[in-house]
């Protein structure tokens, strides 16, 4: 989309003189809205769909989604016609332990980026249709990611590639499996010389013991490693500081003061979900506990973790080293840091930091990111030696993954020895590295030098398409397998269904090359491996008791004590530096879509990215100091020069981030993916080369003349003055010395003041109420696409959005606060709140949306006439409206993914959340045919079931101690505009920091 | 000139103004008839199926239990539809090669389910569930009739909204005592309301759930 | 001088053949020219002989064609849904509801002047009754389309109504969207039985003028028989008397009513205790403008001037200015209550309303509704038709806007900023826009060309009047 002439600049110096002179809560979302002038306005015109949309009817490219509509536009009607006679088809043979009608829960794994997360999937009938963590396993505790949540949608994609392809001819597996035997026997015959296998990381015991008998048939086949989004520097940072390759498990749960040198350990570590749990564990304040740990990141590009900082700096991601080696020198250690030049802000920033870790030695953590040297990561393990964290706050192990490596040079060799030729066959399982290799290894065009490649994969990818074999891949939720956690936790894979595209698993590809007679598939494959672990009499127990469970307890890795190689370290810190003032390029996976392997998914395209908001594209993030020195803003198309590349991408003016850096997303500008993913977003992995796999400097950045209109679910405005009562926080120190402080902030009417006699209803039975605590919320999206999958939501396409009618029921306000360059970030869920007086109900005409006797406001979708007046009753906004025929009637694989206990809605009525309805009267009738009440903790919603951070407890407010009683009468809790006397029963905890009063939160200056 | 319009015009007028008003709300009256008429509701319609099966000779003659293939009834929302195998657990033995049969045998041979025509139906935004009304003590035949008495079966009720909320709003109308549950032939005994009144506080409905049967949220989602 | 009810003081003027008011302006409610027998010739002769039939072709045709577009865009709006609209969240009411307030207004006129001026005893409205009374009727069907319409399921708008249906369940009637259903519809009858009572002894007048034997059998069959006896009048004129009480309280409660839409909602700018009143204030004011707009040039094409007298015009044009102070009063308390109630939410309603993005609106509103009009004040301005037209149509056009401004403006900054947003009428807003001013027009234009637009009796009166030496 494109606006004919450039917007005028906007003038960000008056910005952040108002903003840093800003009295008092000063909220604001964006650039623009915070300059109330005329550029202000011409942005809110920008708002508008874009120039040429006064004339758009909103039919859309992505218009697939929602065309069904068309022959069905009528079929509200079936509620009152005569109804079609239906067919219905009982089994031939009915499965034991299938009651139709009933869930049936299995424990499997997830895997990404190698490592496992034990699941639970809920199938109806036969199918999975939902997919929440195992609370048992140590890696989800039950929390689910939302990539995890989304995956039932990749299950069910119509996209996946169908057919096996030889040379671009579809095939047969028989076929496939003649081709295998041929190239057993030819590299027999040469001991494998020929034979190469690249794979991700891979932690499955099975595939290990199989690649590793592989390699002793063919004594010089070589097998090579490479995830786009690496964890090399961790592993050389750990080769660099023991001269031996461990992990580092924290324990966030046990710190008081953690450092993250840019490690997004919330949202992108392999740990993440149990991360998650343990931070917002030690971080959140009640039951009398006053005490909460302090974050400090410094990071470049603000990320989830960094908006949950106390004290967050915005460095450039070469400048980050420098700050570590101050702090190390600081504790002593020759970091060779004197040269640096001396930034009074920063050098104060730093003392204040380390001040407070020395207070909390043996309680802290210092942890760095992927995208840091490994400098930097053996830096943090001396570090954390010297604090005496090793042992209390984290331990180490042996990593959990086969044969790690470092996977760019293990990479770096591979296609050095396909461009000499030496290799004859290429197994690729998974991966898509045509896509995601290094720009200048050249991948692309060093593949069709090999005479056999044969490639694994869900989709008919780029790299599919370059393989002479394309062999579809059976999803995780189809096939059997396992795979280890991070703690190295081995966790079992189940299906639930026969691949529905007759996919094949790695397993067998590689059982076949052992000429295995008779093709043991992936069960047996699995199977025999661990009966071959565990021989015995009592295997069969054991193996049910695992796959029932979905992994084998007490399996994690022991702790290991590596001997700490100072000298080396030391030694290391004299010699190379990196660096430097000038431009720098980071490159980040993308919350959404990963490294691009989630790019074909709509939920993931869909739901608004963290912190940024946006939806459906990525963006060459810049910060407001270098956009005005650019003169560029939002929206701007800009040339990205580096190395000789170049690359065209709109601009997000993105606050928080560091002044010179320049900040870009993988996994967009897909060339062959499906429908969803086609055209969205530009490839940033076209400017990845393996010298800057993360960040490099020297980019130059030109503004063209164009514009391309991003789309976000919230661009603008700020939270206004604090009479606003929506977004209530303070500091840990306020509520030390007052825990009223929120109460007394607030103004609201107390339910006697009123001048009518209302006999209001007095709720006897149960009465559902939520707490949202915002002090742990990390705005990590997870409970947004839970909803949308327990309650078949819509993806409505990049348009729609646009034109504000995004269907999701929750919603993630992100407010910012304070200076413009390193604003406070703050993450507000928002479902409907179930209003005990809803302003919604007494205008609906047709009693569509009514009360029921346990509290719930009830959307009745069946009589909603779509006349809209509740949501323009309804101050929080949370009603979404079917304005076209969003829901998918047409795709059929999408048919068994929908959740049968939730109406699928129809064009033109209102929806919204009524706190998963369906569960609570799941519970109440089983509890009803017990004759007992439904117990506490039986419903969880679908959101709280999938908050990594426990943000959302859900419950009956009449069960004495039920936890949402409790928190409902916590000092902090507070209502949403709570003096309109809409009484709603979801209130908020307010946000609490713990900042370090040694600091003060300036802008600073850097460099 | 002649006159254009003769006397009888007069009549005419009066003719068409009480007209009009017989059309308007005759034309209302036939709608709201159809609307309640066999046509719409299918109720008494029996409906052609795959296999002639008997409800009459099976559970009138053969006296089987309803639960004997709807085995779910009692703990799902879905009461069950017979596996073929059910089927074939008796007529592997009699009926053998009645032609009747022949679709039974086969989706047995083929493993193709039979595809029964849906008699009793209501709509998807209507969330029913079977086990909470048998375990309440309501009836199978309350709402599927005398099923013994149907060769072919056939819809006994409308399933219309008001017909589900007669016995929402007073359930101590219709329901039955536990062990009454599976008799189809179960008439109610002329106290009834007050036998129902004593067998809701048995089945220990509350007055709370009482209240709540008339919630929307009982049956729409 | 001598006066009667009802009509201004009449001085002799030495220099002018006909008596003028203290103003100066001719005080003829009816002219000097006009006798029974050229009254009836004169408004009959338009249905039967169809004068300027050019003018009334190119003017149907235009209405005809605006009137087709209104029909693609509705089949389109069925075929694909409301989401063909601008509308979105927050802004869920968009250019439908705005037209529906808009047409209701417009059709406050008529029976106002028919009923309320009738109990006042204004007798220069009797010249321009029949015509605003059709003009009402045509206004409200207009206006009862929108609500239809804007339903996201309109098929399944007859829930709106109470009616014993399968699933025993009532509308709600605390909504304020069911008042209107009753307010509109009782409106629109009693309308169309006042008006039809009026047309009835004139469609018997052109009956008996007609030619053709069709044309006496169809005036014939809609005068119901009228014979014009004794009987006939006296019930005829009790009747229209009635109904005429009947109507009055109407005129301010169906306004009255729609405000509701908007009074009951408790978001800033909708919330006001100010709105019936109004709201029924710019609805006159927006239903006299159109009725200049209409009828000033009709009079000029069908020479009509000697039965719409200057003196009806300058009436009108005084009823339009003390309308529009009214509105402007509205203005200007809306914005008092927001600075004075302190409200955060309603002061930022109020700025943004001003300076906010939607501001320039705002800005036209007030130069059409509130500057403009003003030259009302000058008698030349009132007594000139081509002056007075397009000062009405700057009304007419600011009154659209006004309601633009309340429904739009005020929704998209609500209470949450996270959910601000902006509306953009697509396309099919503005089709259906002006489709149904198409509509409105075709109307008119039927009308004027079969039904005599003036009432041929009670102009008659006026002339016995003055013979009478009464006026």
């Amino acid at each position: 989309m494109k606006t004919p002439d450039p917007a005028p600049r906007l003038d960000l110096a008056a910005i952040r003189a108002r903003l840093n002179g800003a009295r008092g809560q000063q909220y604001w979302r964006s650039l623009d809205e915070i300059s109330e002038t005329p550029e202000f306005k011409e942005m809110l015109q920008r708002e508008f769909p874009n120039g040429a949309s006064e004339w758009d009817d909103g039919v859309s490219r992505r218009s697939f989604l929602k065309m069904a509509a068309a022959s069905l536009a009528l079929a509200g009607l079936t509620a009152c016609t005569k109804q079609p006679v239906r067919e219905i088809l009982p089994y031939v043979k009915q499965p034991e332990e299938l009651v139709p009608g009933e869930p049936l829960f299995y424990a499997t794994s997830m895997p990404l980026g190698g490592y496992a997360t034990g699941v639970l999937a809920k199938s109806r009938e036969g199918h999975p249709i939902k997919v929440d963590g195992n609370p048992e396993h140590p890696a989800s505790r039950g929390a689910s990611s939302i990539w995890m949540q989304a995956s039932i949608l990749d299950l069910y994609d119509p996209d996946r590639s169908q057919a096996f392809t030889h040379d671009g001819e579809i095939s047969t597996w028989s076929d496939f499996i003649a081709e295998l035997n041929e190239i057993a026997r030819e590299q027999q015959t040469q001991h494998g010389a020929g034979l190469r296998f690249l794979t991700e990381t891979i932690t499955s015991p099975t595939l290990a013991a199989q690649l590793d008998a592989l390699l002793k048939k063919f004594p010089q086949a070589k097998l090579h490693q490479f995830d786009a989004i690496s964890r090399d520097n961790v592993r050389e940072g750990a080769r660099v500081a023991f001269g031996e390759l461990v992990e580092t498990q924290h324990r966030f749960d046990k710190a008081a003061v953690i450092l993250s040198l840019e490690s997004d350990f919330l949202y992108t570590h392999p740990q993440r979900l149990r991360y998650t749990r343990d931070f917002t564990d030690g971080r959140r304040v009640s039951g009398g506990k006053q005490e909460m740990n302090r974050l400090y990141v410094i990071e470049s590009t603000p990320s989830v973790t960094g908006a949950m900082a106390d004290h967050r700096l915005p460095l450039g991601s070469g400048e980050i080293e420098k700050v570590a080696r101050r702090i190390a020198s600081r504790f002593g250690i020759a970091a060779n840091s004197a040269s640096d030049t001396q930034d009074p802000q920063l050098e104060s920033w730093v003392s204040a930091v380390v001040g407070d870790l020395e207070k909390n030695r043996g309680k802290s953590i210092i942890i760095a990111g992927e995208s840091q040297p490994p400098m930097v990561h053996a830096l943090c393990h001396l570090l954390n030696d010297k604090l005496g964290n090793v042992g209390n706050t984290l331990f180490y192990t042996e990593p959990a993954e086969f044969r790690p490596t470092n996977q760019l040079e293990s990479l770096r060799e591979l296609v050095q020895e396909m461009n000499s030729g030496a290799v004859q066959t290429l197994f690729i399982l998974g991966g898509n590295p045509v896509f995601s290799a290094p720009v200048d290894f050249d991948f692309p065009a060093a593949l069709p030098k090999v005479k056999r490649s044969i490639y694994l994969a869900t989709d008919f990818d780029e790299t599919a398409a370059l393989c002479t074999w394309h062999i579809p891949q059976a999803h995780y939720l189809e096939s059997w397998g396992d795979g280890k956690s991070f703690d190295g936790t081995v966790t079992l894979q189940q299906p639930l269904i026969e691949p529905l595209y007759g996919g094949k698993t790695a397993f067998e590809i590689l059982g076949i090359l052992f000429r295995q007679q008779p093709i043991r598939d992936d069960y047996e494959n699995v199977r025999e491996y661990w009966q071959s672990q565990k021989p015995g009499p009592d295997f069969k127990t054991q193996w049910r008791r695992a796959v029932h469970d979905g992994f084998i307890a007490g399996t994690a890795l022991p702790e290991k004590k590596p001997g700490l190689k100072t000298e080396a370290i030391t030694a290391a810190l004299n010699s190379n530096k990196s660096g430097g003032a000038e431009l720098e390029l980071v490159f980040r996976p993308d919350p959404s879509v990963w490294d691009g392997r989630f790019a074909n998914n709509g939920w993931l395209q869909e739901c608004a990215r963290p912190v940024t908001k946006l939806t459906w594209d990525n963006a060459v993030l810049v910060s407001p100091a270098l956009a005005q020195r650019n003169q560029l803003t939002t929206d701007d198309v800009v040339e990205l020069e580096f190395n000789g590349r170049k690359l065209r991408g709109p601009v997000w003016v993105q606050p928080g981030q560091a002044e010179n850096t320049v900040a870009l997303q993988l996994g967009y500008g897909r060339s062959r993916v499906g429908r969803v993913g086609r055209g969205v977003g530009f490839n940033s992995y076209l400017l990845r080369d393996s010298q800057s796999l993360w960040r490099s400097a020297g980019l130059k950045i030109t503004r063209l003349n164009d514009r391309q209109h991003l789309v976000a679910t919230q661009t603008h405005h700020n939270l206004h003055s604090p009479e606003r009562q929506i977004y209530r926080e303070g500091s840990l120190e306020e509520f030390r010395s007052d825990t009223q402080f929120v109460k007394k902030s607030l103004d609201q009417p107390a339910n006697e003041d009123t001048l009518y006699n209302t006999d209001e209803y007095k709720y006897e039975g149960y009465k559902w109420g939520m707490s949202i605590d915002l002090t742990t919320c990390i705005g990590c999206n997870a409970c947004l696409l839970a909803c949308n999958a327990e309650n078949n939501i819509p993806v409505v396409g990049k348009e729609q959005v646009n034109k504000n009618r995004e269907m999701y029921w929750i919603r993630i306000d992100t407010y910012y606060k304070g200076p413009l360059d390193n604003p406070e970030f703050s993450h507000m869920p928002v479902p409907c709140m179930q209003c005990e007086h809803a302003p919604c109900e007494l205008v609906c005409p047709v009693e569509a949306t009514v009360h029921d006797h346990e509290g719930l406001n009830l959307q009745i979708y069946n009589r909603c006439v779509g006349t809209r007046f509740c949501s323009n009753n309804c101050p929080y906004k949370v009603r979404r409206f079917n304005f076209l025929w969003y829901a998918d009637y047409k795709t059929p694989s999408f048919k068994p993914m929908y959740n049968p206990d939730v109406t699928v809605r129809w064009r033109g009525v209102m929806e919204k959340c009524t706190y998963c309805i369906q569960r609570i009267s799941r519970a109440r009738i089983t509890a009803e045919k017990e004759n007992r009440l439904i117990r506490e903790g039986e419903i969880q919603t679908a959101c709280q079931q999938a908050c990594p951070a426990s943000a959302i407890v859900f419950g009956d407010l009449n069960t004495p101690g039920s936890k949402v009683a409790a928190l409902k009468t916590n000092p902090l809790d507070y209502a949403m505009l709570g003096e309109l006397n809409t009484r709603p029963r979801t209130t908020y905890l307010a946000k609490l920091r713990n900042p370090n009063s040694e600091i003060e939160n300036k802008p600073t200056a850097s460099s | 000139m002649a006159q254009i319009f003769r006397k009888s015009s007069n009549s005419f007028a009066r003719a068409s103004l009480v007209g009009g008003f017989v059309f308007f709300f005759g034309f209302f009256g036939i709608v709201y008839a159809v609307y309640r008429s066999p046509y719409t509701t299918d109720v008494n319609v029996p409906l052609a199926q795959p296999a002639p099966f008997s409800h009459q000779h099976h559970v009138g003659g053969l006296g089987l239990d309803c639960r004997y293939c709807h085995t779910s009834v009692e703990n799902s929302a879905f009461a069950g539809l017979p596996p073929t195998e059910t089927c074939m657990t008796c007529h592997s033995q009699v009926w053998k090669n009645a032609p009747v049969l022949a679709p039974v045998r086969e989706s047995l041979a083929t493993g193709l389910p039979i595809a029964w025509k849906r008699v009793n139906l209501v709509p998807d935004f209507v969330f029913f569930n079977h086990s909470i009304h048998v375990q309440k003590g309501v009836g199978c035949s309350t709402c599927h009739g005398a099923v013994d008495r149907m060769p072919i079966t056939w819809r006994a009720h409308s399933l219309y909204m008001r017909w589900c909320l007669d016995c929402h709003e007073a359930p101590q109308k219709f329901l039955r005592p536990r062990d009454q549950i599976f008799n189809v032939e179960w008439q109610a005994p002329p106290d009834q309301l007050a036998r129902g009144q004593k067998l809701i506080a048995e089945y220990h409905i509350s007055t709370n759930r009482l209240e709540q049967l008339r919630d929307c949220s009982m049956c729409h989602r | 001088m001598e006066t009667i009810q009802g009509s201004e003081p009449r001085l002799p003027a030495p220099d002018k053949p006909y008596p003028v008011t203290v103003l100066g302006y001719p005080a003829e409610m009816i002219g000097p020219t006009a006798t029974y027998a050229k009254v009836s010739e004169q408004v009959a002769g338009i249905p039967l002989k169809h004068p300027n039939p050019k003018f009334w072709f190119i003017g149907f045709t235009i209405a005809f064609s605006l009137f087709l577009m209104l029909c693609g865009a509705v089949s389109y709006l069925i075929y694909r849904g409301v989401g063909i609209w601008g509308i979105n969240i927050p802004v869920a009411w968009g250019f439908a509801i705005t037209n529906f307030v808009w047409w209701i207004g417009i059709g406050h006129a008529g029976t106002f002047i028919s009923a309320i001026l009738l109990l006042l005893h204004q007798k220069w409205r009797t010249t321009i009754n029949r015509f605003t009374e059709a003009m009402t009727l045509f206004a409200v069907m207009c206006a009862g389309l929108f609500p239809l319409l804007h339903l996201g399921r309109p098929w399944v708008f007859f829930w709106l109504l109470p009616y014993p249906d399968t699933m025993s369940l009532w509308p709600q009637f605390r909504s304020p969207l069911v008042w209107d259903v009753f307010a509109v519809s009782t409106y629109f009858l009693v309308s169309l039985m006042f008006w039809y009572l009026g047309v009835m002894p004139d469609l018997a007048t052109v009956r008996d003028k007609a030619k053709t034997k069709w044309k006496k059998i169809i005036y014939g069959m809609c005068c119901m028989g009228w014979r014009g006896s004794a009987v006939h009048w006296q019930r005829h004129q009790t009747a229209y008397l009635l109904l005429g009480g009947l109507a009055t309280p109407l005129v301010l409660s169906v306004h009255s009513v729609v405000s509701f839409d908007f009074s009951v909602a408790q978001l800033p700018g909708w919330h006001s205790t100010l709105f019936p009143p109004y709201f029924v204030a710019g609805a006159i004011y927006s239903g006299f403008a159109m009725v200049l707009n209409l009828l000033i040039p009709i009079r000029r094409i069908y020479g009509l001037q000697n039965l719409i007298t200057t003196r009806t015009l300058n009436n009108m044009a005084c009823v339009t200015l003390a309308t529009c102070w009214m509105v402007v009063y509205g203005y200007i308390m809306e914005a008092f209550t927001a600075w004075y109630s302190g409200d955060p939410f309603e002061k930022h309603m109020m700025w943004d309303r001003a300076f906010g993005a939607y501001g320039w609106v705002f800005w036209i509103l007030m130069l059409l509704n509130c500057v403009i009009p003003q030259l009302l004040w000058s008698r030349r301005v009132r007594t000139h038709d081509i002056a007075l037209f397009f000062v009405a149509l700057s009304a007419n056009i600011g009154m659209w806007i006004e309601r633009f401004v309340i429904v739009v403006q005020s929704l998209h900054n609500d209470f949450v900023p996270s959910s601000w947003a902006m509306y953009i009428p697509t396309k099919w807003d503005w089709i259906t826009l002006f489709g149904s001013i198409g509509l409105f027009l075709m109307l008119q234009f039927l009308f004027i060309r079969y039904v005599p637009m003036i009432s041929i009796s009670e102009s008659r009166e006026l002339i016995a009047q003055r013979k009478e030496g009464q006026l």
